[in-house]
């Protein structure tokens, strides 16, 4: 058989399969070889990568008429019931060939850093394998061409994420943050899975060729009345998949699990905590926005309950987790809360409709977050380096550790992790450091030059332009971003200064440092330019550094650039650049989303924000670096009742486990287990037992006297008639001879009055 | 008089009772021979079991459903008693089918798991053996007054297993619970059976227990009659709760589920392998056949608020089993939760949650066996069930840890193992309700809350991950400690076998459902159309 390999239908499939190839390959066969096995995921991911660049130049190059609807994909027959077929299949239309442009980048790079950052774990075998299963769900998830291959992947990845972790599992504190993670999604995946099983029964199908691009299906499921809630189908489905969506991207009121999360090793949380899963969630709604959007006229302000909820959600989670990064020490948690700010960005621009700008943020989000986790990861091992070094050089002891504890404990911040102890890595992790300013500037919104200012700005000029036209549901959405907007742009400035400005605060930070090439090289000019040949630096690793920096001067250059194909047309200048992204994009819903008008207010108010932010940020933090002895600015401007506050997280974790997790297991103590099963059943059982107990006692009594009485007494009469007539046995001969005498008389006696 | 022979189903009931004599026959020290007999006559019915599995033919099954009749494969049918209309008539459809496949499966790993059993190993293999052939028997029996005998006859060797080789502490106390049980479900299901017996012999002049000729009976609407006279309770509508519930007791339905955590801890490995992975599942099957399938108008009456019992078990179980210490009640608890979701796929009522009733069987057997079978190899080497003191054992025993973990992944319903194409129908069907237009009187008229129920019953897939994490947590991760469990040794090679055959299943029809969803479905098709779909 000729079999094109590159023709479309096969593609989509190869590209999911290899990364899961490997997942098998090295659980089976390589598990043992280090270097195998991290060559087997490498590959894996690589050739994902090279077939979905090959997929999307194919959709970039196919016609107009195949960019649209006309999706490439093929599906096969899973199950069959009744006249009813689960489809499992895959499809790329501009929507997933964009994803396609991010998702395997980001985990190729993610991959190569692992190299360098696992390079001394023990089971670095492992954890290769788990990250190519999640690859491989990833990539399944974006390629699916119906919800329930969608929902696989969606929940292997899930899967994947407790594994990783709980990577550490001997860590008590990262297999409870696991779990955490895992249980707290689940709430949402399993309103999903309901969700979809509704679908499935109004719609017949689950496909989204057949429901996202069939006008008629999309009127048919806004029209039929739900069955329970009142509301159409369409609104209670979309409903129950934002609570999917709630769960994955770590939504208020289910965000408790991510900050927790960032208990894994930190790849981990770049992969999974900022570039792909909590965006799978995103990517989720922006797939089915035709259905969550279904029967409401949203451009006249009709919005639909899916959409209201996800604006409301969206814009206090962004608003709220943009506070709350405020409020943190550790350099990971910081960048959690601000991906689930960043997302509830996302969550609240589907929320008001702007299609594309959600998409825009899910993807350049991804590449900056990305490049601040694995930064955040560089500067932990500098500092784990340092405080090694510190300890060897005996000047550790001057400052306290705190104790490690037992389990999750919400203000513990591991020392290679707080800030506080940190300062001056600038000039000891140069590379790190640059380019961790510049995913710091994109993610602020440094204005025209980084992605993240175009995306922003885009969901910010569309709320914008809604609460023009007088939408609450806008107006809500424009103040919490802009806001959020402030915000996120003076965290990003305390984090970066804190950790790399000023002067070291601690011996770590003084001995911190992952040495390579580069590194020593973009240093010694440093230096020279500051002054600062004396300072002493510590020998440092060189083997990993490679494998660790170039990811992140590869993903620095995706933070600027890949804004750049999504201006707005009527901006000035860059506006030539024509906004490709917008018109490929809009294909593949089915009415071509217009951009809304170019307006300069938005614009200028969000850039404003944006350096109001770091300038504040550079005002506390930069100007007067923090000393060791310093206390944070921040805490005492804001002081210390709020400070806890937010060192608490608003208090809702505490919340949850005092107001759910300990009444239900009360409930399932003392109610359940307690009261019903095993007092009332049991109870009731008992009693009857005992009853019958008595039932028992009383009949075996009766038994013995009265029937056995009668039974026995027969028997027993018999018996001892034998046991009196057994004396006439005496075994002496003469005695038996007298009793024959005696028959024999009687017998005789008996003849003579008969005869007679 | 025998009327049809194929011999399959007489082959497969008969090895496991031939090995049992063979095993009786042996000298008292002869144990490895005893272990090897007992291997081989399973081995040998799990071969015949997968050649009628794989044998069955699916499109047959369906031409006969589109007439509403069920399709039996592989019949054996040899009059038996003529004068009362007993025969010896097995037979297999689409639901049996798998249930025989898994019977067979856990009687085979079942013997493996048992091959350290040193004390009284002889008498153990052979009433295993007997106990597994009784099984079969009830799956296969298409004559009724057969499956009731098999019903008795499983419980009477469970009983002894329990009694002589259980844990020390509480077996005499559970054997007796557990036989009480189920002998007084049976005995509430039998009278309900011989009701629709005599029903049916006195509309149709043929007295016969064979299921084919009462499920004609059914057909014409002979159940449908006042039971009593001219009064307004119909045969089906009076003895459906009787019969349904009656059998329900052994699929643990709430609130008579008491004896089987008790049961199944009490119970040694391969007896709770048995006992929760399939014993459970005959209640569950009996109760369709007989209950479901026999009076369907009975079940359109009381499915709808039966629904709740299974609701209740879902959820409750699933509570109770996340707060056990003892980590053989945790999964006999979850047994009981997950049987919920059986009958709540029966009650359903259509094509979908049927279906995904009948797979969920399967699943949770080749689970709970899988299930039990880690938590005796753990016990058999730390001597203790107390969740919290255990800790570490993936360490030690990487491949019960694995084999749990996936385990526990079917029992919260991750996708791509069978645990979500089970569960998932189950869902679907819930929200589609029942096939056929609701009395506006009754309960599903006004307002369908099937709906709700698919919601809250989800909590109980949810508390299933917390409490399968709790386990993987406690039990398998975190710190082993060297001092309180020293020379933990790792399993045997018979061991790995049986977990990696049940894994394979649990793997198989995650990722391939068609090797069993198209047979179940045309097992449960009959029963939709009779039910009016």
């Amino acid at each position: 058989m000729n079999i094109n390999w590159f023709d479309a239908d096969y593609l989509p499939w190869l590209i999911m399969l290899f990364p899961l190839l490997s997942f098998v390959i090295i659980v089976l066969f390589t598990a043992r070889s280090r270097i195998v096995s991290q060559f087997v995921a490498l590959a894996g991911i690589g050739i994902a990568w090279v077939l979905s660049m090959v997929e999307f130049v194919k959709v970039v190059w196919a016609s107009d008429a195949e960019l649209g609807h006309e999706v490439f994909g093929s599906s096969i027959d899973w199950m069959t019931l009744g006249t009813r077929t689960f489809e499992m299949g895959v499809l790329v239309d501009p929507l997933t060939a964009y994803m396609l442009l991010m998702v395997p980048l980001a985990c190729l790079l993610i991959f190569a850093y692992s190299v360098g950052y696992m390079r001394s774990d023990p089971h670095y075998s492992r954890f290769f394998a788990y990250i190519s299963l999640f690859a491989g769900a990833m990539l399944t998830l974006v390629l699916a061409d119906n919800l329930l291959l969608l929902f696989v992947g969606w929940e292997v990845m899930g899967l994947c994420s407790y594994l990783l972790i709980g990577f550490w599992f001997h860590k008590k504190s990262a297999y409870q943050a696991g779990v955490k993670a895992f249980m707290t999604t689940r709430v949402g995946d399993m309103l999903m899975m309901v969700g979809i099983g509704y679908l499935f029964i109004v719609a017949r199908t689950l496909d989204f060729r057949e429901i996202l691009y069939n006008e008629e299906m999309l009127a048919h499921l806004a029209s039929t009345p739900a069955v329970i809630f009142g509301g159409s189908a369409a609104a209670l489905i979309g409903v129950l998949l934002v609570a999917g969506t709630i769960g994955k991207s770590s939504q208020f009121p289910l965000h408790v699990w991510l900050p927790d999360a960032m208990e894994g090793p930190t790849p981990v949380s770049a992969m999974i905590h900022a570039a792909t899963m909590v965006s799978a969630g995103v990517y989720m709604v922006v797939r089915m926005f035709p259905l969550l959007s279904a029967g409401a006229d949203f451009h006249a302000g009709d919005f639909s309950a899916p959409m209201i909820v996800m604006g409301v959600i969206g814009s206090i989670t962004a608003l709220g987790a943009a506070i709350l990064a405020v409020g943190q020490n550790d350099i990971k948690r910081i960048l959690a809360y601000s991906t689930i700010s960043q997302l509830g960005y996302m969550v609240a621009a589907l929320g008001i409709g702007a299609w594309v700008a959600a998409a825009f943020h899910l993807v350049n989000h991804a590449f900056f977050k990305a490049l601040l986790f694995m930064a955040s990861g560089v500067v932990i091992h500098a500092m784990e380096h340092g405080q090694h070094e510190a300890a060897e050089h005996g000047d550790e002891h001057l400052h306290h550790e705190p104790e490690q504890p037992d389990g999750l404990v919400m203000d513990y911040v591991p020392p290679a992790n707080d800030i506080r102890r940190m300062g001056g890595l600038l000039d000891r992790i140069p590379v790190t450091a640059i380019t961790m300013a510049i995913g710091g500037l994109s993610l602020a919104g440094f204005p025209l030059i980084t992605a993240g200012f175009w995306s922003k700005d885009e969901i910010i000029a569309d709320a914008w332009h809604g609460a023009g036209e007088g939408y609450l549901l806008a107006l809500l959405v424009v103040l919490c971003l802009l806001a959020a907007a402030v915000l996120t742009a003076f965290y990003t400035a305390r984090m970066w200064f804190m950790t790399f400005w000023g002067a070291p605060r601690t011996p770590a930070a003084q001995h911190a440092g992952i040495g390579s090439f580069r590194n020593a090289w973009v240093r010694s000019r440093w230096a020279r330019a500051r002054r600062l040949e004396g300072v002493a630096v510590s020998h440092q690793d060189r083997s990993s550094a490679l494998w660790m920096e170039v990811p992140l001067i590869v993903l620095a250059f995706l933070a600027i650039f890949a804004g750049f194909i999504g201006v707005h047309t009527d901006f000035p200048l860059l506006g030539a650049l024509d906004n490709p992204l917008h018109e490929f994009l809009g294909g593949t819903l089915l009415e071509h989303p217009t951009a809304v008008d170019f307006n300069w207010l938005p614009v200028l108010a969000s850039s404003l924000l944006a350096l109001a932010g770091l300038g504040v940020g550079y005002w506390l933090y930069g100007l007067r670096p923090l000393g060791a002895e310093d206390a944070d600015p921040a805490e005492q401007a804001l002081g210390a009742g709020i400070w806890r506050v937010l060192e608490n997280r608003f208090y809702i974790d505490i919340l949850y486990r005092r107001y759910l997790v300990r009444p239900a297991e009360w409930f399932a103590v003392n109610i359940v287990i307690q009261a019903i099963d095993k007092e009332t059943i049991d109870g009731v059982l008992e009693t009857i037992g005992e009853a019958f107990v008595w039932l028992g006692e009383f009949f075996k009594r009766f038994n013995t006297i009265v029937i056995d009485g009668v039974g026995d007494g027969i028997p027993g009469a018999i018996g001892s008639f034998a046991g009196w007539f057994r004396q006439v046995q005496t075994g002496r001969i003469q005695q038996y001879l007298l009793y024959v005498t005696l028959a024999l008389l009687a017998l005789g006696a008996l003849m003579f009055i008969q005869i007679r | 008089m025998v009327i049809t022979f194929s011999g399959a189903l007489t082959g497969i009931l008969l090895t496991p009772v031939i090995g049992a004599i063979i095993i009786l026959l042996l000298n008292k020290e002869s144990r490895e021979q005893a272990r090897i007999i007992a291997a081989m006559s399973t081995g040998i019915a799990l071969l015949l079991a997968l050649g009628v599995f794989f044998g069955y033919d699916v499109d047959a099954a369906n031409a006969a459903a589109a007439n509403g009749e069920t399709y039996f494969a592989f019949e054996d049918h040899v009059q038996w008693i003529e004068s009362v209309g007993i025969s010896y008539h097995l037979g297999v459809d689409g639901i049996s089918a798998p249930m025989v496949l898994l019977t067979a499966l856990a009687g085979f790993t079942g013997v493996l798991i048992s091959w350290k059993i040193e004390d009284r190993t002889r008498e153990f293999m052979a009433f295993f053996l007997l106990l597994v052939a009784g099984v079969f028997g009830v799956f296969m029996a298409v004559d009724l007054f057969v499956l009731f005998f098999f019903y008795e006859l499983s419980i009477f060797p469970m009983y002894f297993l329990i009694v002589i080789w259980g844990w020390v502490k509480t077996r005499e106390y559970a054997a007796m619970k557990l036989t009480l049980y189920i002998l007084i479900g049976s005995v509430v299901a039998l009278i309900g059976l011989l009701a629709l017996y005599f029903k049916a012999g006195e509309a149709t002049g043929v007295y016969s227990f064979d299921f084919v000729h009462l499920n004609e009976a059914a057909r014409a609407g002979v159940f449908d009659l006042p039971f009593f006279g001219d009064s307004g309770v119909t045969t089906a509508r009076l003895w459906f709760p009787a019969i349904f519930i009656g059998f329900g007791v052994l699929a643990g339905i709430w609130p008579f589920h008491n004896w089987s955590p008790d049961g199944h801890v009490a119970a040694p490995t391969a007896v709770s392998m048995i006992h929760a992975g399939v014993l459970m599942k005959l209640g569950a099957f009996a109760a369709l056949r007989v209950g479901v399938q026999l009076l369907p108008d009975g079940a359109r009456m009381h499915l709808p608020w039966i629904i709740f019992l299974t609701l209740i078990n879902v959820v409750y179980g699933a509570l109770i089993a996340f707060r056990q210490r003892d980590f053989k009640y945790v999964i006999g608890f979850s047994s009981v939760s997950h049987m919920g979701l059986v009958s709540m796929g029966f009650a359903t009522m259509n094509l979908t949650g049927m279906t995904g009733a009948g797979l969920q069987m399967f699943s949770h057997g080749v689970m709970t066996a899988l299930f039990f079978a880690c938590v005796g190899m753990v016990y058999d080497r730390a001597h203790t069930r107390d969740i919290p003191s255990l800790g570490g054992f993936a360490r030690k025993l990487p491949w019960v840890a694995v084999a749990f973990i996936i385990g526990g992944f079917v029992s919260m319903g991750m996708p791509g193992l069978s645990g979500f194409v089970a569960e998932f129908p189950i869902f679907v069907g819930l929200w589609d309700g029942p096939v056929f237009e609701p009395d506006p009187d009754w309960l599903t008229g006004s307002f369908n809350y099937y709906a709700a129920i698919a919601i809250v019953a989800v909590l109980g897939i949810i508390i299933t991950a917390a409490y399968v994490l709790r386990i993987v947590g406690q039990v398998f991760f975190g710190e082993f400690n060297e001092e309180r469990f020293p020379g933990v040794t790792a399993i045997s090679l018979y061991d790995k076998i049986a977990l990696v055959m049940l894994v394979f299943w649990l793997v198989l029809v995650g990722i391939y459902p068609r090797v069993m969803a198209p047979m179940i479905e045309s097992g449960v098709r009959p029963i939709v159309s009779m039910l009016g779909g």
